[in-house]
């Protein structure tokens, strides 16, 4: 029976066909949310921020938890930049030989492992395989206790959670990178060493004195310490993204996720802007 | 069960010793987004008085205890702690008025990488660094043996039941001897049993400790077996308050109903 029929028995008139459409945001509106999001990241991540140093700053302090964290993030990830540094030194060592062999300046290769390694590849690998591993665990550990209100349980016992929970971990990760990082350089120098004394026979005390000739502190130190601010951004990332979790489950994946991408972007870019800032500062 | 609630009825009178309520909480309104949570409830409670919070699920109770204990902040009214009003405070001024305050979540909230013993001792660690471990486990192992847990002090909050989660949890929020105690749904989730072993182990600790205490809870025989008096809530407003009798007698239609349904 049509619409019209079935009208003509009940008396009225049938309804008007409606095409039914469905609205396509506009790029605009689309610009927008992506522009607000933004904005609303980087201003929680402000608040946050503030919060943290207050708290920090102001005692009690949580030193118990302080070392704790110190073991979680320095001892635990050991063996892994450690790992990652001798597998750069081998692969910055077979790549330069190459390259310098045909320059003919082969008689630069320890120089050029050292600089590359220290200077270069150490604190970057250093900064993206601890903002892998400490990243994930501190956003999954903290996106696990707040959606099981355990930070509100902490919060109700009059215990500051920014305290207990994300100060310590910050400063853990603060202190801990830079010394990781002398851990990778060095498995990296050992490897590299290694890798070239099986071509060409080089003992090690050769290739120290080569490598570090002519090198000053200002070489060498900034670009290890500068991984302390690469820390920074790893604890506060992972912390904030922790502490703001919703959602359960899902909830927890995401912020172990979201912590591990934007801290390694945000390394990343504060690499760029570093090593300008060491090249006009300490050059 | 009933006599433990005569017994209730009987030692808790606080309209016949006077004394000021220790939580009052004046037209407070609440919102998250578009949804009104409260719309202007206003309740209070005093030494030694169990006040239970009855109402349908998503009826703003839990945001009620939140409120109180400074966990979400009102939109608008007060939240008063023997008269001082906390609602806004800073998370460190929080602090002092949070430690004469115990707090029993719905699902405990217990610390799972901590053992049994380290989660009730959690807040002593903080709060009594002037205790001696050896204090600090004595003290533990009472508190425990008050909810009715000895041995086994060890075990990981996974390894133990909802009813053990509860009494853990219940242990932990009396640790720094409060004053207030709030408890939301105590009972969620257990058997009529252990229920009702909590709803006496409540009632005992209240007897003993003379707090000031709210009950959230949708389980009207739990209810009736704790507190001295009921407020039952309805999109965000208190519908009715008073002793059970009172709701009994009552002639509104959503009273009546959820008489009827519990």
């Amino acid at each position: 029976m049509s619409d019209r029929e079935c009208a003509g028995v009940a008396g009225v008139n049938p309804p008007l066909l409606v095409q039914r459409t469905v609205p396509i945001p506009s790029v605009v509106d689309s610009v927008g949310r992506l522009a607000n999001g933004f904005f609303e990241w980087f201003g929680s991540l402000g608040i946050f921020s503030w919060k943290v140093l207050r708290a920090a700053v102001t005692p009690p302090y949580e030193w118990r938890e302080l070392i704790r964290q110190l073991d979680e993030v320095g001892s635990k990830s050991l063996p892994l930049v450690a790992l990652a540094g001798a597998a750069i030194g081998i692969v910055v060592s077979l790549e330069a030989r190459y390259s310098l062999s045909r320059f003919g300046a082969k008689s630069m290769f320890p120089a050029t492992l050292v600089y590359s390694v220290i200077q270069i590849m150490g604190p970057i690998i250093t900064g993206l395989i601890v903002s892998g591993r400490v990243g994930a665990g501190i956003g999954a550990e903290l996106a696990s206790m707040k959606v099981t209100e355990q930070i509100d349980a902490i919060e109700a016992s009059a215990i500051n959670p920014y305290r207990l929970l994300a100060a310590t971990r910050i400063l853990a990760c603060i202190l801990m990178l830079p010394l990781l990082t002398v851990a990778t350089d060095g498995c990296g120098l050992l490897t590299g060493w290694f890798a070239q004394s099986l071509v060409e026979p080089l003992s090690f005390h050769q290739f120290i004195e080569s490598g570090f000739r002519g090198a000053t502190f200002n070489a060498f130190l900034p670009p290890t310490f500068k991984t302390a601010v690469y820390g920074l951004i790893i604890g506060l990332i992972a912390c904030f993204q922790g502490m703001r979790t919703r959602g359960g489950a899902e909830g927890v994946g995401r912020a172990a996720t979201n912590s591990v991408v934007l801290a390694s972007l945000f390394v990343i870019l504060a690499d760029v802007v570093l090593v300008k800032f060491i090249l006009v500062v300490f050059t | 069960m009933a006599i433990a609630y005569d017994i209730a009825m009987k030692e808790a009178r606080p309209e016949e010793d006077g004394s000021a309520p220790i939580v009052a909480v004046k037209n407070l309104h609440k919102s998250f987004g578009i949804n009104k949570v409260l719309d202007g409830v206003s309740l209070s409670v005093s030494r030694g008085e169990t006040l239970a919070v009855l109402g349908r699920s998503g009826t703003g109770k839990s945001v009620l205890l939140r409120l109180i204990i400074g966990l979400e902040i009102p939109d608008s009214g007060s939240v008063c702690i023997h008269g001082q009003n906390i609602a806004g405070l800073a998370l460190d001024r929080m602090g002092e008025i949070r430690k004469k305050m115990g707090f029993l979540f719905q699902h405990s909230a217990l610390y799972d990488s901590l053992t049994i013993a380290e989660n009730v001792a959690f807040p002593l660690e903080h709060h009594r660094r002037d205790m001696s471990r050896s204090e600090r486990g004595d003290r533990v192992k009472q508190l425990l043996a008050e909810v009715g847990i000895e041995g086994d002090l060890g075990k990981m909050p996974s390894d133990i039941s909802g009813g053990m989660q509860k009494r853990v949890g219940l242990a932990r929020a009396l640790a720094l001897e409060p004053e207030i105690l709030l408890l939301d749904e105590p009972t969620a989730g257990l058997d009529p049993i252990s229920s009702g072993e909590i709803d006496d182990l409540i009632l005992k600790l209240q007897r003993e400790r003379q707090m000031a205490s709210i009950v959230v809870t949708h389980d009207l025989h739990s209810a009736k077996t704790v507190s001295n008096r009921l407020a039952l809530l309805d999109q965000g407003k208190v519908v009715i308050e008073g002793k059970f009798e009172n709701l009994q007698q009552s002639d509104i239609g959503l009273v009546k109903e959820f008489l009827k349904q519990s």
